[in-house]
This record gives structure tokens, C-alpha cells and sequence, in this order.
């Protein structure tokens, strides 16, 4: 029988006596091996996490454990871990071992949480289907001859088949939601500099946040008021005040919701995506909630200033993998500059090498103004009619993702089709804004759906709290 | 927009990567469509649209200029691929 499904469960075993943290910790490890096949684990920190697990049950023992204790944590291979190895998925950091900790980790510690393991991931953030990986492919668990989705495969896969309690992610473009709609769990991404991107390998840094995969809102929740809030090695990093999200789970107003036409009436829309999101917004009608379609005609152009813009940002981010300091330096090369190439061209994977070549094209000087200054003003545009919408409705509500989980290679030679799973779930990276993806039942195969709401920027109170209402309402 | 193998050839330098000419092929194709596709944002009206360059609400962030914890010697150096005991070694820059 399956266990710890949720934190009330591990807090309540906790509180009765019928469990300590090492026990917790020896179930995870447990699922670990028997679903390594699935290959959402690069590596399992056995021992530093029962090491952990036996502090925190002395800390409970004695009245002095913090407000996570007994949540054992999972973290993407992006997220650095002082002393603990962590590549990035790429063969360009084979070896590398942190000298410091991500703000977001040190927080989730410090609240005595246990970090379980690292998890695979495509490189650098860079995929939708956790193909593009030196670690290997992910498999999904409800269907394994499907992708997990992407680029947090492993962080989805790992909440999915119980290896962990909560996992972190990050989500640059749905990198936390998309996954989580192809593996039926809650998948969150905060408002941009909502949580410190300090240790946050990056990738496209205007962009970049850290999410979260867990069963069920609250939870999700919970972790997020952990992680959130200032810090002085990120000044990005915002200074507007954490609320205790959850402690404000409650939902008891009518809501303003709107839904945007092109996304429902989209024709890649697959049907039974369509059909359940369509009920849930006959559902929201008949509870009394006032829900409109909107039109969002520059939709079709969101995804394509995504991908100039995350291109340019990320051939200037990558410019520091160089051989020098750290991570693969080639054997092969004969001066400097040839070490630079050589050491480039064997350690990134395909994926990575085109993403950096477009971006160093649209930031080269003949094509920047047609290129990459264009997609900042028609980003503007995006940001301001979504903040504006935002502004007059409480929430927007759309499908994850326009297709359940795709069949391993699917997509593998053709870029464009890859970029257009992200078709949805680009829009809230492109504002900033912060966005739920949540389980909304299975296609014809049994495969997962999502639904995704979105709310205006620093609103994840609002956010989680209709967020547990829709789950609950779903499960009615 | 038509991407050439002179093209190809730039950028990479530019981006300091190196193609074979099967791959130089492949990525030629691969950033031609993806050019294509991207250039629909040209259909989009932004006259008098300012570029957004910063997401963050956070300007001027200030702080005292205070002396604080920062990594060892040894630490900085514990992951480069060839060292001496003070620095990065590198091949050399010219042969």
C-alpha cells in the first residue's frame, strides 16, 4: 500500500508515533530501487539523507524540529548542493561539485526538510520531453512508453511514483507545469523573482524560476512560503512580503474568470483536453462564478518571443562553460581558443548547441534590431494585455498543455513541433506572472490532463487558494 | 530568413562551436525553419513599443559594503580541470 502521500499524512504518523523521520526516509529509498527503471534519480543521497533524518528526529523528539520536518525533498539537477555533485544534465559539468548551496535548498534544510536525491532533467532546462539528457531519458509512469514531459522530467516522475514527497523544479517556459499535467500532479511556478534564483543554474535569466511538483495544493503551498522572499546574494530577488500561503488555503468568494478563446478553439487542441476543460468551466458557471471568453489574438506569437528571447539569453549565460574553472575541458585542443571550441563542441548536447547558435545569431549586430529587440516590444505587449486581463479578471484558466504525454521520439526531429508543446504555458513566463498547473482527470489512454491557471503577479495566495477549490470542486 | 554555411561558419565562431559538415548541414535546416517560424512577430504592429529589458520590480537594490564569508582558495580551485597551487592553468594562447 502506498504511504506518505501527502505532509498532513507524514505529520500526522509523526504526531502518533507510528513513524519517525528514518523511517520515512528507509519507504522513499525503498520506492527508489524498486522504480529505478523509470531513471528519474541521477543520484540518491542515501546516506547524507538518513543522517539528516536521524538530526530531525532528535530535533522532534526534543520540541525544537521546524515546520517541515518529516518532508523529504527531491531536487533537480540544476539546483547546486554544496559538496554534492550536479551536471546540469550535461556533459559540459561531468564531475563538478558545488561549493555552495541554492537559497531555495538552504531554506527547505533549514526547516528540516530531507533532501533525497538529484534528479534528471533535460540539459541545462532546454526541452520539453526529458530526452535531451546525458543522464539517460525518463520514463513516465503511467504510461512507460511515454515522455514525462520536460525539462523537469525527473522532479515530475519522482512525486509521481512516490519517491518523495515534494520535488523541486525550475520552469522557464512549463518546465514545471507541462511535466506536471503529463503526470497528473500539482505543478507550480511562482511569480518571476517571487524565489531567489541564487544556485539556479541559468538559463534564460528573465525568465528562470523555481516550482514545485507535489500531490496535492497545500503542500505546494507550504514549500512555497519556505522558499519565497528576499535575498542578499540574488537582488533581483523580491522584496514584497511572504504571506503564509498555507494558512490562506480557504476559498469562500465568487471569482471573476476569464478563458481565452484561442486556446480553447485551438486545432492542436487535443479533444478530450478540450471536453474537460470545458466542463470545468460549466462547473465554475453553475457554482455561481462569473467566467468569460476573452480573445488573446497575439497568442500565436508567444511562443516565438519566447524562443528568441530564451536563445539570446542563454548564449550569453552558456558563455561561461569554457574549460577554464570547472566541468569538461577537452583533451584535444592545441591553444586557447581551441580549447574553448573543442571543450563546447564535445561537452553540449544537440538541443543546447542550436539553442546557443540562435541566440548568438539574434544578438549578432546585423540582426539584433530585427530579431531580438522586436520580441522585447511585442514581450511588452504580451506582458501588459495579460496584466491587464489580470486586472479585470481574478483568474485565467486554459489547458496545460494541447496534448497528453507523447510516445519517446515523437517529436525528436523537428524542432518547432518539440517548442510547440510549450504553447500554453509560455504566456505566464513571458509576464512573470505565477501559474498552477492541476490534475483535470485522463484522456481515452488513461493519460493524465492538466488545467492551468493563471493570476496576476504576487498573487499565489489567490492562486493556491482557487487552486485547492478547483480540486476540491473536480473531485466532487 | 535563408541560413547559408557562411552564416553557419560566423556564428559559430561567434559562439565558439564547432560543426562537421553534416552537422553544419543539419543546423543550417534546423535554424532556417526556426527563423521562418519566429518571424512571424513581424505581422505584429510595435510602433511606439518600448523594448521591456527587465522583469524584476526590484531597482537599486543598496547595501552596506560589508566583509563577509567568500570561498577559500582551495574551494575556488577544487573543480578546474588543470591547476597549480595558486592558479587556472590553460594551454597557451598563442602556439
Amino acid at each position: 500500500m502506498e504511504k506518505y502521500l501527502s505532509f498532513d499524512d507524514i505529520k500526522k504518523s509523526l504526531e502518533n508515533g507510528e513513524t519517525d523521520c528514518k523511517a520515512i526516509v528507509n519507504y522513499y529509498l525503498q520506492k527508489i530501487q524498486t522504480k529505478a527503471h523509470l531513471n528519474a534519480f541521477v543520484e540518491v543521497y542515501r546516506d547524507s539523507a538518513l543522517d539528516q533524518a536521524a538530526k530531525v528526529d532528535e530535533k522532534i523528539s526534543s520540541g525544537k524540529a521546524g515546520k517541515l520536518a518529516g518532508m523529504v525533498v527531491g531536487i533537480k539537477d540544476v539546483l547546486v548542493y554544496k559538496d554534492h555533485e550536479f551536471n546540469a544534465s550535461s556533459n559540459i559539468l561531468k564531475g563538478f561539485k558545488s561549493q555552495f548551496t541554492a537559497t531555495a535548498i538552504q531554506r527547505l534544510i533549514d526547516e528540516d526538510a530531507i533532501i533525497i536525491g538529484r534528479l534528471n532533467c533535460d540539459e541545462f532546462g532546454m526541452g520539453s520531453s526529458n530526452e535531451n539528457t546525458c543522464h539517460g531519458r525518463v520514463l513516465n509512469a503511467a504510461d512507460e512508453s511515454r515522455v514525462p514531459g520536460g525539462s523537469s522530467g525527473g522532479s515530475a516522475v519522482a512525486v509521481q511514483a512516490n519517491m518523495c514527497t515534494v520535488s523541486l523544479g525550475t520552469d522557464t517556459g512549463g518546465s514545471v507545469r507541462q511535466p506536471a499535467a503529463f503526470t497528473g500532479l500539482v505543478g507550480t511556478k511562482p511569480t518571476y523573482s517571487r524565489v531567489s534564483r541564487w544556485g539556479l543554474i541559468a538559463y534564460a535569466s528573465s525568465f528562470d524560476t523555481i516550482g514545485i511538483f507535489s500531490r496535492n495544493v497545500r503542500d505546494s503551498a507550504l514549500v512555497m512560503e519556505v522558499i519565497a522572499g528576499p535575498d542578499n546574494f540574488d537582488s533581483t530577488a523580491s522584496r514584497k512580503p511572504v504571506p503564509h500561503y498555507s494558512e490562506l488555503l480557504h476559498f469562500g468568494k465568487r471569482a471573476k474568470v476569464a478563458y481565452l478563446t484561442e486556446t480553447i478553439e485551438s486545432a492542436a487542441l487535443q479533444p478530450e483536453i478540450k471536453a474537460n476543460t470545458l466542463a470545468v468551466i460549466d462547473k465554475l458557471k453553475q457554482e455561481g462564478h462569473q467566467v468569460e471568453e476573452v480573445h488573446f489574438p497575439l497568442l500565436k506569437y508567444v511562443l516565438p518571443t519566447y524562443y528568441i528571447l530564451t536563445t539570446a539569453e542563454a548564449s550569453s549565460n552558456l558563455s561561461r562553460y569554457d574549460g577554464v574553472k570547472y566541468g569538461y575541458r577537452s583533451p584535444n585542443a592545441h591553444n586557447l581558443e581551441s580549447m574553448y571550441k573543442k571543450t563546447r563542441t564535445e561537452g553540449f548536447g544537440e538541443e543546447v548547441k542550436r539553442r546557443i547558435m540562435l541566440g548568438t545569431f539574434v544578438l549578432s549586430a546585423s540582426y539584433h534590431d530585427a530579431y531580438f529587440t522586436k520580441a522585447q516590444r511585442v514581450r511588452r505587449l504580451i506582458k501588459e494585455f495579460t496584466e491587464e486581463l489580470l486586472n479585470k479578471f481574478d483568474y485565467i484558466l486554459m489547458p496545460t498543455t494541447p496534448s497528453t504525454a507523447f510516445k519517446f521520439g515523437e517529436h525528436s526531429n523537428d524542432p518547432v513541433a518539440m517548442y510547440l508543446e510549450d504553447l500554453f504555458t509560455v504566456q505566464a513566463s513571458v509576464s512573470g506572472v505565477p501559474a498552477l498547473s492541476l490534475p483535470n482527470g485522463t484522456d481515452n489512454q488513461g493519460l493524465p490532463i492538466g488545467i492551468q491557471v493563471m493570476a496576476n503577479s504576487f498573487k499565489e495566495a489567490e492562486l493556491y487558494a482557487f487552486g485547492n477549490y478547483l480540486m476540491e470542486l473536480n473531485s466532487n | 530568413m535563408k541560413i547559408d554555411l557562411d552564416t553557419i561558419k560566423k556564428i559559430s565562431h561567434l559562439a565558439r562551436l564547432e560543426f562537421d559538415a553534416e552537422s553544419a548541414d543539419k543546423m543550417k535546416k534546423d535554424m532556417t525553419q526556426i527563423l521562418d517560424w519566429v518571424e512571424q512577430l513581424n505581422e505584429v504592429d510595435t510602433t511606439g513599443v518600448e523594448p521591456l529589458t527587465t522583469m524584476s520590480s526590484e531597482v537599486n537594490v543598496m547595501r552596506e559594503d560589508v566583509t563577509g564569508e567568500h570561498l577559500s582558495h582551495e574551494a575556488g580551485l577544487k573543480n578546474a580541470p588543470q591547476r597549480d597551487a595558486d592558479y587556472f592553468r590553460v594551454p597557451k594562447v598563442l602556439e
